[in-house]
């Protein structure tokens, strides 16, 4: 058996039995990083003795207690990877970025936090675009990590590294972040199951802010119900972010009944464009009727506004980043260039520590919020952002459900689109409309196309129904074997 | 040319809350070791988050309020973007479009200081107050040399930025505006107020135009006062200085002052630059802020009575002189102890109250305020408690004691927290009131004075207190001092018509 390939359920059980120790099911993540790491760079740092000291620690818990210590610890020495814009104490944290290479945080995201507390072993942190920038990996400052599906291609972004990972079996599951689609497109172009919470449901504390008013922690697995069972830990109020809801955390994973019928799915016209994979289309609606035959309803719907979407993620999101990354100014932290007096250390240190994308979006934000450019760009914008959320809602008062592509292709070749933002941008067509709804949706494999290559179909649900979008997405599991496929490394 | 100033003040309020304004760091920076009292949030770490201070927002909300401000119900953050090391995020979270407390006023006192009769010759004057909001201080630079360090202490330190329409007519104007705003934000508890520490920091701006013109001139701003005086003393100064160039024709340059306080004169600091672009937009890390009429409410029903309607209420039902009203409600304690004295004088029916007042009211600025400016102490750290200073005015009043007397007990009191009464009977300092025993004592001093006697019946009316001194003397001071000297008196017009 390969112990990496196991879910956090599977692993649970064989756990909770006895039949397997959390030291050897680490230790097999950690060779399977060692011998398959230098070909994905999926993992960006490893943190093999902590690991392995978590692990001993589970192990000895669940010596004592056997399956019960799950009760408290729901995680408890299962191996898991963190996208590496989340804050972990005393282990590396770059973002993705040059002046950020020799950062280790003093304290951990309010999510690293939870997992630990859950018992979770910290296999490491997994490679990301920088600052969550970007929709292919390659816009990392320790190089593109590679689709395990086919080397040559992209994991997709920016949580590719968390996608890669968790596709190649090098761990469990992972955490990622979602922005504008950084958890839901990497998982389909990865063929695994993405996560993107609804907006406020997990803590951004000690998330690296990329544009504060779409970012989202969200969780990469290998099929729903892990997805489930990591949010049911991370998710929560948290006091130290004062967007993040006061809602109950719910029992995801019990609730996963493989029951929809009479679910009402929308299929919006707008997420079916000329243009598109024609391979990518067939098997979403493939899967559409998948759930149809479960007894769900499908009713074509319109989101207009869909068109609009880009153009108003690129003016929020960058002008929030350009705020955000004004703190990299090397006076307390990161990377140091020197120059002749304040200003030039400013631009030499900001000049080197930052990749050209990153430097787009700032000199992008920057012009957004500029005075005479304010009221034509960033107000008129949110104005937008206020008409799609509407739209969604009047969306959701007639379905539970609205079922779309992830993507419009599946995973591009590396440098394919490296040299044309816009073209990259398109990427994430289908995904950022959500972000900007601040609604929750799921991306699970649904199908291949001719080269092999996993496709995804995406679930979104309305904000703060995870319920929903999760026992879809497990039902379609339970009926398919898409998301049991694995790359052959 | 005959010129009129027009100034403006920008007020920054430093809160002396006990947390930082979206942390929970400690908030007293004053002396603290640098970078001790910090957290992720407000040294600006990847990741970190601000969550609001409540009690920060009422803070703001109270000063809104003793401004006479309307108060936003619905408003928000926003972020001011711009580069210093002091400012760790890149940003400050502050208010623009929508200032938590918004188009008040404040009613002040002016005085001529300058006149040297300052007490009681001034007006009141009404200033507008354009907006008070909420944002969070920065950091300290300090230099040594080619190096320079930071401390972020005071980085997330709540401010109220306050500011008025140009409606301060001179120098003695702004005093007046800035040392009524300090007395505010100390009745509140809102803050230290001392400019000395920075807890209070007004920067002037002002600009001189010919008298009766309607457009502005060109505008300077003044900044680093760190005193009312300061305040006072740069604005009379850029008054005389720009007064002076206009007559001779020359520009007023747009710059940034300071104060050299040692020198007397303002300093250049700042050339005029170019419009800063702050590129402010609505704070993502935070919800709107919502103060709902629950809220608002508790909050005005635990405004105190603040200086001015102190000030008034005291010459109204005490009937004060406008000096003894003002030193009285400059501190909220020593108003509140001087109440309680006068209060301990009257009783509850209110009898003789303006009577009691008066003595209440020059037993603290007299005595209890030399004993406290001799010694150092605060109000609060006075043993003396009202009802005991009332205590002795009544030994006072009743003539058990004389006045010389009492202020020798009260010396007793104020080291020993002693009641009057005690100290009174322990050292036999009771007031002879006898007439029999006081017209033996006048005899006697006639008898062992002739010469001076004589001289004075012979015209030296000086001598009549020489007297009176000699009766005291023998008495040991106890001997009723009015009595005395209608003895005494009596007796010379006796021997006169002998």
């Amino acid at each position: 058996m390969n112990l990496c390939a196991l879910t956090i359920h599977e692993a649970r059980a064989s756990l909770g039995a006895g039949h397997v120790t959390a030291t050897a099911l680490t230790r097999a993540c950690l060779t399977r990083i060692h011998a398959l790491n230098p070909r994905l760079n999926a993992f960006l740092t490893v943190n093999a003795d902590e690991a392995l000291q978590q692990a001993a620690a589970a192990d000895e818990r669940l010596r004592r207690e056997g399956a019960a210590a799950f009760n408290d610890q729901p995680l408890l020495g299962v191996p898991l990877g963190i996208k590496d814009v989340l804050s972990t104490r005393g282990l590396r944290t770059t973002a993705g970025s040059r002046i950020l290479e020799h950062y280790t945080p003093a304290w951990d995201a309010t999510c690293v936090a939870r997992l630990r507390a859950a018992g979770a072993v910290l296999l490491g942190k997994t490679n990301t675009d920088e600052f969550a920038m970007g929709s292919s990996t390659e816009n990392s400052a320790f190089g593109v990590t590679r689709n395990p599906w086919d080397e040559a291609r992209v994991p997709g972004g920016s949580s590719g590294g968390s996608a890669a990972a968790v596709a190649a079996d090098l761990c469990c599951a992972a955490l990622g972040s979602d922005t504008g689609g950084s958890v839901r497109q990497p998982a389909a172009l990865c063929g695994i199951t993405g996560l993107k919470n609804s907006y406020g449901r997990v803590s951004r504390y000690g998330l690296i802010a990329y544009a504060s008013s779409l970012d989202s922690v969200g969780v990469l697995a290998k099929d729903a119900r892990d997805a489930a069972i990591m949010l049911e830990v991370i998710a929560g109020h948290d006091p130290h972010d004062s967007t993040s809801a006061a809602r109950p955390v719910e029992g995801w994973e019990q609730a996963l009944n493989g029951d929809i019928r009479g679910l009402r799915i929308g299929v919006p016209r707008e997420y079916f464009i000329p243009g598109m994979q024609p391979e990518v289309t067939e098997a979403v609606r493939a899967g559409i009727e998948t759930l149809r035959s479960l007894g769900a309803s499908v009713i074509d719907i319109s989101l207009p506004s869909t068109t609009l979407a880009l153009p108003v993620y690129y003016l929020i999101a960058t002008a929030e980043a350009s705020a955000n990354l004004a703190r990299f100014d090397s006076v307390r932290y990161g990377l140091r260039v020197p120059g002749a007096d304040l200003v030039d250390t400013y631009r030499k240190t900001r000049g080197a520590g930052f990749g050209a994308e990153v430097k787009r979006r700032i000199m992008l934000g920057t012009y957004a919020l500029s005075a005479g450019y304010y009221d034509a760009y960033y107000v008129r914008a949110q104005k937008v952002r206020t008409l799609i959320k509407q739209e969604f809602e009047r969306a959701f008062a007639q379905v539970d459900l609205i079922v779309a592509p992830t993507s419009p292709t599946t995973a591009f070749k590396i440098g394919e689109k490296a040299d044309d933002p816009i073209q990259m941008y398109l990427s994430d067509i289908f995904t950022l409309t959500m972000n900007l709804a601040g609604i929750c949706g799921v991306s699970i494999p649904c199908g291949f196309d001719t080269a092999g290559l996993p496709i995804g179909m995406q679930l979104m649900g309305a904000a703060f129904d995870e319920k929903t979008v999760l026992r879809a997405a497990d039902a379609f599991q339970r009926n398919t074997e898409w998301h049991l496929r694995k790359p052959a490394l | 040319m005959e010129y009129e100033v027009v100034i403006g003040m920008e007020t920054h309020v430093e809160q002396s809350t006990h947390s930082k304004m979206f942390c929970s760091c400690s908030a007293s920076f004053f002396g603290a070791e640098p970078n001790t009292n910090v957290c992720p949030t407000c040294l600006g770490m990847p990741g970190a988050l601000p969550v609001i201070n409540q009690r920060a927002v009422e803070f703001c909300i109270m000063v809104g309020l003793a401004l006479n401000c309307k108060i936003a119900r619905h408003t928000f953050w926003e972020r001011k973007s711009y580069w210093y090391p002091d400012l760790p995020k890149g940003y400050q979270i502050s208010q623009y479009q929508c200032p938590l407390c918004y188009d008040g006023y404040i009613d002040v006192d002016v005085r001529d200081l300058s006149s040297g009769n300052w007490t009681e010759t001034h007006y009141r004057k009404r200033i507008r107050i354009r907006r008070a909001h909420l944002e969070e201080d920065t950091g300290k630079l300090a230099h040594a040399g080619n190096v320079s360090f930071v401390d972020y202490n005071r980085s997330g330190v709540p401010l109220i930025e306050i500011v008025t329409e140009p409606d301060i007519a001179s120098a003695d104007e702004a005093y007046a505006y800035l040392s009524a705003l300090r007395d505010i934000v100390r009745y509140l508890g809102v803050s230290s107020g001392d400019m000395e520490k920075g807890a209070l920091r007004g920067e002037p701006n002002m600009s001189l135009r010919p008298k009766g013109s309607d457009t502005f001139g060109t505008k300077v701003e003044i900044k680093n006062l760190n005193s009312l005086r300061a305040v006072r003393d740069s604005i009379a100064y850029e008054i005389k200085r720009q007064s002076r160039l206009l007559d001779e024709g020359d520009q007023i340059r747009q710059v940034t002052l300071g104060w050299d306080d040692a020198r007397g004169v303002t300093v250049i600091q700042r050339e005029k630059e170019e419009a800063h672009d702050y590129r402010y937009f609505p704070e993502p890390d935070l919800p709107p802020l919502v103060i709902d009429d629950t809220w608002l409410e508790a909050i005005r029903a635990r405004m105190p009575e603040l200086p001015l309607a102190k000030n008034d209420r005291f010459m109204r039902d005490f009937g004060l002189s406008g000096y003894d009203a003002m030193v009285l409600t400059k501190d909220r304690a020593t108003a509140e102890y001087f109440e309680k004295v006068v209060a301990a004088l009257c009783g509850e029916k209110n009898q003789g109250l303006q009577a009691a007042a008066k003595s209440a009211a020059n037993w603290v600025t007299g005595e209890l305020f030399r004993l406290m400016g001799a010694t150092g102490a605060g109000i609060e750290h006075v043993k003396v408690d009202p009802a005991q200073l009332a205590g002795l005015i009544q030994l006072v009043d009743n003539k058990t004691i004389n006045i010389n007397t009492a202020r020798q007990v009260f010396e007793e009191m104020f080291a020993s927290g002693r009641d009057a009464g005690a100290i009174v009977e322990a050292k036999g300092l009771a007031q002879v009131n006898d007439e029999a025993t006081l017209s033996k004592v006048v005899e006697e001093v006639l008898d062992a004075n002739p010469q001076q006697a004589q001289a004075y019946l012979a015209g030296n009316e000086k001598l009549f207190q020489f007297l009176v001194g000699q009766t005291m003397k023998r008495t040991k001071g106890k001997g009723n001092p009015q009595v005395l000297q209608g003895l005494l008196k009596a007796a010379l017009d006796k021997r006169r018509s002998q």
